[in-house]
């Protein structure tokens, strides 16, 4: 079943045009990356499906088809964004994000919700208490994907995990992001630069490069892709993982 | 020597005002990161109001819950109208905060067309009497001033720590962008955040006309003692800005007294504190290092 299906014809900053054309489809409960370069767009991809920054084109999501989104609006419609740099609110303790996470819900069950967090992610259970702009990087990427949760989405846009974390550390919140697809049925559209990584862990892929869709496919495809190997596989042209 | 505790008491007074005052412009500026010129002006009107229904038989208590609802659709109305289409106060300070200056003077003639610029008179809510200890007179109003600064300041302190919009303020104070990405409409908070710094205007002009006269000059003055307060307590801290005020309070108020070329110059201790403070502490006394949102 078709969860988000987005064609934006045109988006951009002021009169810089990022991208042009880039129609993306996720099915409910599957993980999509999108490859890219630095400066391909990726992040204004995201961006504009959140409603951060506006476009001209169609997003389809849970059935409704808007040509103008808000971020608040996709929230309640069941759209998280982890953004780049992965967005901790800093002055907030840990606690506090994961309630801000909450924000749209209305039930009884956030505080459950929130020791069911704390249980998967003990760290953050650890450090409750503490402001949360104090913890690691990779800490605070597992903060920001369990606020991203809190709302209980069935889209999680998630925006280069791996930035700024060690190997292990990137491959642990993959590992994590993986399980939380398979038990709760989340889908979730990760952009990243790491493909040889972040293709372990999906179903499918698109490359975007210069702000338009090159090439998309299963993961074994775009593994198997000769172009694709060279520009993001770390093959014979250049290494970038 | 009970003279000079004679003084600090009008000082305390006096300075409980500054800090309401200042409360005021640390909520405006943790939410938006701006700081308001027109608050002074906001909390005018908002006076006016609690005496206006006061002359026509409303109590000064419920004339005060009257004046702090005006205060908060004023604020509300202001940020909605004037401020948030202006601008992103990250990327053009310098615009916003003319808007505000500019807010300030039209909202002062308002004002001054729709009271008139004589001075009235405005009745103490706690009434004229007062008590002496030690030589040391003090009002009921002067305590009431200060009980009321504390009454105020818990009771913001509880909105922001155990409401849910309290927590929406804080968290858009800290990262508006992960904030309206996490479903918190963003632009609703910063008009209710205007709304209550205009609502609690109205409290600190109703402890101030008393002793300054009800006129259109009232928060001229007060709004500069108030920046005072806040620079002192660090620009984004509650317990500063009450803190900052009573020391502006105490300063002003005692200073000139011994001081003979001060009373020419009442302002002068204030400035020369804010430069202390900005020199050996410039985050203010109880200011978060990182002042800027980023």
């Amino acid at each position: 079943m078709t969860l988000l299906s987005a064609s934006i014809q045109r988006c951009g900053y002021g009169p810089v045009n990022v991208l042009s054309n880039v129609n993306v489809v996720v099915d409910a409960g599957e993980a999509v990356v999108v490859l890219g370069a630095n400066g391909a767009g990726k992040t204004t991809l995201l961006r504009a499906l959140s409603g951060m920054i506006p476009f001209t084109g169609k997003i389809n999501f849970g059935g409704v088809a808007r040509s103008k989104v808000a971020p608040d609006a996709m929230v309640r419609a069941g759209m998280a964004h982890v953004p780049q740099g992965r967005g901790t609110i800093t002055n907030l303790t840990v606690e506090e994000n994961l309630r801000v996470g909450a924000y749209t819900r209305r039930d009884g069950d956030v505080a459950a919700d929130i020791e069911r967090w704390y249980e998967m992610f003990p760290r953050l259970g650890e450090r409750r208490t503490q402001q949360a702009g104090s913890m690691s990087g990779g800490e605070q990427q597992m903060l920001a994907i369990a606020r991203a949760f809190m709302s209980r989405p069935s889209l999680v846009l998630l925006d280069e995990p791996s930035l700024g974390l060690a190997p292990l550390v990137t491959r642990e919140v993959f590992d994590r992001v993986a399980e939380l697809v398979r038990t709760t049925g989340t889908a979730v559209l990760v952009v990243e630069q790491n493909a040889n990584l972040a293709l372990q862990f999906v179903g499918r892929g698109y490359v975007l490069e210069s702000g338009e869709i090159v090439t998309a496919g299963t993961a074994s495809e775009l593994q198997a892709d000769t172009s694709i190997r060279e520009a993001y596989l770390g093959g014979p042209a250049e290494a970038t993982s | 020597m009970s003279a000079f505790f004679q003084y600090c008491v009008i000082g305390l007074s006096n300075g409980a005002v500054y800090a309401m005052v200042a409360m005021s412009l640390v909520i405006i500026y943790r939410a938006t990161g701006l700081l308001n010129f027109a608050q002074g002006e906001t909390s005018l009107i908002a006076t006016f109001v609690v005496w206006e229904a006061h002359e026509r038989g409303v109590p000064l208590p419920l004339g005060l819950l009257i004046g702090m609802v005006a205060g908060f659709l004023l604020g509300a109305l202001l940020q909605r109208v004037a401020v948030q289409p202006a601008g992103d106060p990250a990327t053009a300070p310098l615009q916003l905060v003319i808007v505000t200056i500019g807010l300030l003077l039209v909202l002062n003639n308002a004002a001054g067309l729709i009271w008139g610029n004589e001075s009235n008179v405005f009745d103490p809510m706690f009434g004229p009497s007062s008590f002496s200890i030690g030589g040391v007179t003090i009002g009921a109003q002067q305590i009431g001033t200060v009980a009321v600064l504390f009454a105020e300041a818990l009771a913001l302190v509880a909105v922001f720590r155990f409401t849910k919009i309290g927590l929406a303020m804080r968290s858009v104070a800290s990262n508006a962008e992960s904030s309206g990405l996490s479903g918190i409409p963003v632009s609703r908070i910063l008009v209710i955040s205007w709304g209550i710094a205009g609502g609690i205007g109205a409290i600190a002009g109703t402890f101030a006309a008393p002793n300054l006269g009800m006129d259109a000059t009232l928060f001229l003055k007060i709004l500069v003692l108030s920046f005072a307060a806040m620079t002192i307590g660090g620009f984004d801290s509650l317990l500063g800005a009450i803190v900052g005020g009573l020391v502006v309070g105490l300063i002003t108020d005692v200073l000139p007294r011994y001081v003979d070329w001060l009373k020419e110059m009442p302002l002068a201790p204030a400035v020369l504190l804010i430069l202390a403070v900005l020199l050996v502490r410039p985050q203010g006394l109880f200011g978060s290092q990182q002042v800027r949102r980023v």
